[in-house]
């Protein structure tokens, strides 16, 4: 690419990148706040560290679509680091793990993250998540209570909840419904699927509720603000404030262990987070680019830097934030400078309004943040992979509590290497090849050069690294085969990390196939292998719903065939836009035309991560079709659309049908060619039918209304809208 | 112009289950090279023992195999060592043990001593068999070094004398030859285009190797050559096992110092894990 043709894409996709910038910035002003003073700094620390880190990683960073900015996982450490160090001293520490990030960068030490056992992280995260709910959940309920251990936090919260109903004081009576009721916002906040509800980031939607009952007391009923003031925000600087008022940097503990003890829990919980945030969000990259990991912590670290002499804390990559981004339309490191920018009008601006925030509202973020990471959900999940893995989740989780960090993860590392021996009942299998080059890859001498990697003596978390830097060397565009045959053990990170790439190589266009294991399955030696590639189907099968057993009536009557059975096999659905920032779980309650080859289906996919992910069904007809048709989007015009349209996406106008126009939203790359497709048959028939969702990929369609799953009635009109569309189309 | 360096080729010889097998197999590939064949037995001589050898030979002495038995008292390394010498033995065969339960093979104490110290190429073989199994595939390395060339032609030797199918050219292109480290997009692509390069590069030398080989023992022999992604000295173990190829064609290591066998790398790799039978060419 030209550097000239460069600029001019840049500049076409910078009103999309400044929109979802903004966005972005509407969830990270209350986050970075909350996190910040669940962590005992001042709330704007919270505000320099993503003004600093989205403005420097931007420039020199090496991702494309990520945010950065205070991050969830660095609460606790940050929290001890505080308490022990005192706040200027863990300015210091801050600065210094800064400099370590750097350092790492340079060293290459990207692949870091690699060496830690999925089940451990996991394990990490849910203490993490844990120490955050556990803390904040009193301050949520106006009950600040202040204890020596983590733990007792949590053992607390049930004597919390009945004290809950013995308060009397009436201020710290509204300060606990506000908390109550923004955690119901953050709860209930996926299940409502409106456009325009949706616009606004829940935590925002939090900031501008309290704000507005802060007005609504003061402007229309004249009282004094019923909220006790100690669980109000305080201290929010103004914007000259923070560039005249520079906090103090104490260096005078450098010297001591306490001190070097934070700079290494923080660096190495900042990198994790960055690390893995960095791979699930280009996972969820529209362009599918990779990104260079190391130039992103040597950028992460001089941000760091920066955020710690200007009074802010760690900068790290930050999962629920870049998510929103990239569903934002987000196309590369402008949105995050733009969050950046956005962030710092908001404090110029509106720092004194921020002060009408209750505590307890914007600790109920938080608490819902922490509920995320430490998701009961998760042990269910761990527990299909294997009963080891949960053994190795929980020791980190109760050392990370009890203990501390680099205790935990260290402890999750041991016990996932003993567990790994039992299993192999053989400590010579890892001591003896554990330093020897296990992976050999070469080009087959055939017609399609496939990349053939082979694994030999055992792959886990300890050597996957040498595996990933081969997989690495190759376009993901190619074929590749990776065979296990002469592996005698495949662990669980190494399986979870290889159907990562799979799903990868699969969006790229290329193909990644895993073989040799089912010789793992006869030998029944590998029992960790075996269950990773073959998770236990359900061997009862479930009795249908009562939907299922009407669909299998409807089935009948219409002449389709029926199935109940989970399909993960959505590859044809991936060629459609609305799908690029989502991710397909399963498709199941299968309706089949056998005729026609026209299907409907509930599909379950989710979009964003973290706390801003949501999980939507919704029940689609499908039909591949005989012609080909121009790639088109048809959608009903809205507001939405109307705010979108101003970010850069066109709507395509078709002149002899105002009306139309005006109640449709069209959009494709070729609008001549949509244009002339959109015959007056066609559009007539649009005009007078209920608005659906429709896409073309050029050769095949998809129509759906909700994004909820259909009822027998609209699943009927469905079929018989997606059927009168085709005849039409191919007429 | 002959390939042939193998003139004399040496084979320990003790009374063990293998005995049958061991004297078969070398007696056999004497004849193939026709070369001279010297038994090497470590003890006083006997005629029992000389005469038990012979009933063994007995098949291959009527097909015109020239040989020698030298019997030697002492220790094992050193009287083999020493008779390499003496003999001027070009080429040792060495039995490989296999681990009981698993695939793979590995070589004795003694095997494996003599091999690091011997001044001969040597042949491990892991499948000694009283009737010879074919060698259809044979893969040899093609490293940038001097030597390579002698190895190569080896191995095309071998095939042809062998009636083997193909010959495959094993490229070892390692992580210290290429300088860019793959980052992102941009690196990829850039790796991409050096390892082309890199590959275009050591074809032409290996085809530079091929061509001074006479037409006559190529013909009928299918010779590629493949780069491979890996560590060097040991993928190629990896490789020949992944292709089953029935044997590997070596080039000696430079020097072994005692640092290579506490952290091994190269040839010590192949040692412990033989893919297939073994040529190490000197």
């Amino acid at each position: 690419m030209s550097p000239k043709n460069n600029i001019s894409t840049f500049l076409k996709s910078l009103p999309k990148n400044i929109f979802s910038g903004f966005v972005v910035s509407l969830i990270a002003l209350p986050l970075g706040l909350g996190l910040a003073m669940a962590s005992e700094a001042p709330p704007i620390a919270g505000i320099i560290a993503a003004v600093v880190g989205g403005i420097m990683v931007s420039i020199l960073g090496g991702s494309n679509v990520t945010i950065t900015g205070p991050g969830n996982g660095l609460v606790g450490v940050l929290l001890i680091a505080i308490s022990t160090l005192g706040l200027e001293s863990a300015y210091a520490a801050i600065i210094c793990s800064g400099a370590l990030l750097m350092i790492l960068g340079f060293l290459r030490m990207g692949k870091l993250a690699d060496f830690f056992p999925n089940s451990a992280i996991q394990g990490m995260l849910a203490a993490i998540g844990l120490i955050i709910l556990g803390k904040q959940f009193h301050i949520m309920i106006a009950q600040t209570i202040k204890r020596k251990d983590n733990v007792d936090y949590l053992i607390e919260i049930p004597s919390a909840i009945i004290n809950l109903f013995s308060i009397t004081n009436k201020g710290l009576i509204f300060a606990a419904i506000a908390g109550i009721l923004s955690l119901c916002i953050m709860v209930f906040y996926s299940k409502i699927r409106n456009k325009y509800f949706q616009l606004i980031p829940a935590p925002m939607w939090i900031v501008m509720l309290s704000i507005a009952f802060s007005y609504y007391y003061e402007l229309v009923l004249k009282l004094p603000h019923p909220i006790a003031a100690e669980y109000m925000i305080s201290g929010i600087p103004s914007a000259d404030q923070i560039i005249s008022e520079l906090p103090s940097v104490d260096f005078s503990k450098i010297g001591s262990l306490p001190f070097w003890l934070s700079v290494v829990s923080l660096t190495l919980i900042a990198s994790i987070e960055s690390l893995l945030s960095i791979k699930a969000v280009d996972k969820l990259d529209v362009e599918k680019r990779r990104s260079n990991v190391n130039k992103d912590l040597k950028a992460l670290g001089l941000a760091t830097i920066g955020s710690g002499f200007l009074g802010g804390l760690n900068v790290v990559t930050v999962i629920a934030r870049s998510s929103v981004n990239v569903n934002n339309g987000a196309s590369n490191r402008s949105a995050n400078f733009f969050h950046a920018f956005f962030l710092v009008l908001f404090i110029v601006l509106f720092s004194s309004q921020l002060t009408r925030i209750p505590l307890p509202a914007l600790m109920a973020i938080l608490v819902y943040t922490g509920y995320k990471l430490a998701n009961p959900n998760q042990l269910g999940r761990i527990l299909r992979v294997g009963k080891e893995q949960l053994i190795i989740f929980f020791v980190t989780l109760f050392v990370t509590l009890f203990v501390g960090l680099i205790q935990g993860i260290l402890a999750g590392i041991i016990a996932t290497f003993i567990l790994h021996v039992l299993v192999n009942k053989s400590l010579k299998l890892f001591a003896k090849n554990v330093l020897k080059p296990n992976v050999l890859m070469f080009r087959e001498h055939d017609n399609n050069e496939n990349y053939f990697i082979s694994v030999k003596h055992f792959c886990s978390f300890l050597n996957f690294y040498k595996l990933k830097e081969r997989i690495n060397a190759i376009p993901e565009n190619q074929d590749v085969i990776v065979d296990f045959s002469m592996c005698e053990f495949v662990d669980d990170t190494v399986m979870e990390n290889l159907s990562n790439y799979q799903d990868l190589f699969h969006k790229k266009g290329g193909h990644f196939e895993i073989i040799g294991l089912d010789l793992h399955d006869s030998e029944t030696k590998h029992p960790f292998a075996l269950k990773r590639m073959l998770p236990v189907p359900n061997i009862i099968k479930k009795s249908l719903t009562r939907r299922q057993n009407s669909l299998e009536v409807l089935a009948k009557d219409f002449e389709l065939k029926y199935s109940v059975d989970k399909n993960k096999d959505l590859e044809f659905l991936e060629p459609f836009e609305y799908f690029t920032t989502k991710e397909f779980n399963f498709s199941n309650n299968h309706l089949l035309d056998e005729k026609s080859g026209a299907k409907i289906f509930d599909l379950e996919y989710s979009e964003g991560e973290f706390i801003a992910k949501e999980t939507i069904r919704s029940t689609m007809f499908y039909l591949s079709l005989n012609t080909i048709i121009p790639e088109f989007t048809l959608d009903k015009e809205g507001f939405l659309e109307k705010a979108y349209a101003f970010a850069g996406y066109t709507d395509i106008n078709i002149e002899k049908h105002q009306d139309f126009s005006n109640r449709f939203y069209l959009l494709g790359k070729k609008p001549r060619e949509i244009k002339q497709f959109f015959s007056n048959e066609l559009i007539h028939f649009f005009e007078s039918n209920p608005y659906y969702h429709v896409e073309s990929n050029g050769n095949s369609i998809l129509v759906f209304s909700k994004e909820r799953v259909a009822s027998l009635k609209e699943i009927k009109a469905l079929l018989y809208f997606g059927k009168q569309l085709a005849d039409l189309i191919e007429d | 112009m002959t390939l042939n360096i193998f003139k004399t080729i040496g084979i320990g010889v003790a009374f063990s289950p293998n005995l049958e097998a061991n004297i078969n197999e070398a007696s056999r590939l004497s004849l193939y090279l026709s070369s001279k064949l010297v038994l090497i037995h470590v003890g006083e001589a006997s005629e029992d023992k000389k005469k038990s050898f012979t009933t063994y030979l007995e098949p291959y002495i009527e097909k015109g195999l020239q040989f020698e038995i030298v019997f030697k008292p002492g220790k094992p390394v050193d009287v083999i060592l020493q008779t390499i010498i003496d003999a001027n033995i070009d080429l040792l065969l060495l039995g490989a043990l296999k681990r009981e339960k698993f695939v793979n093979f590995y070589l004795g104490s003694i095997a494996r001593k003599i091999t690091r110290q011997a001044k001969c190429s040597i042949l491990l073989l892991t499948h000694p068999a009283v009737n010879r199994s074919v060698c259809e595939h044979i893969v040899v390395n093609g490293l940038d070094e001097a030597q390579t060339e002698q190895t190569v032609n080896s191995a095309i030797f071998m095939a042809h004398k062998f009636g083997s199918k193909s010959v495959t050219i094993v490229e070892e292109i390692s992580k210290q030859k290429l300088s860019i480290t793959v980052e992102d997009d941009l690196s990829l692509r850039k790796s991409n285009i050096e390892k082309a390069k890199l590959k275009r590069l050591e074809e032409e030398r290996i085809d530079a190797i091929l061509n001074k080989i006479p037409e006559t023992y190529k013909t009928n022999l299918k010779i590629k050559s493949q780069p491979i992604f890996g560590t060097s000295g040991y993928s190629i173990g990896h490789y020949t096992e992944v292709v089953r190829a029935d044997l590997l064609v070596m080039n000696a290591p430079k020097k072994l110092s005692f640092w290579n066998r506490i952290f091994p790398h190269d040839i010590e790799y192949i040692l412990t894990e033989l893919p297939s039978d073994v040529l190490i060419v000197r």
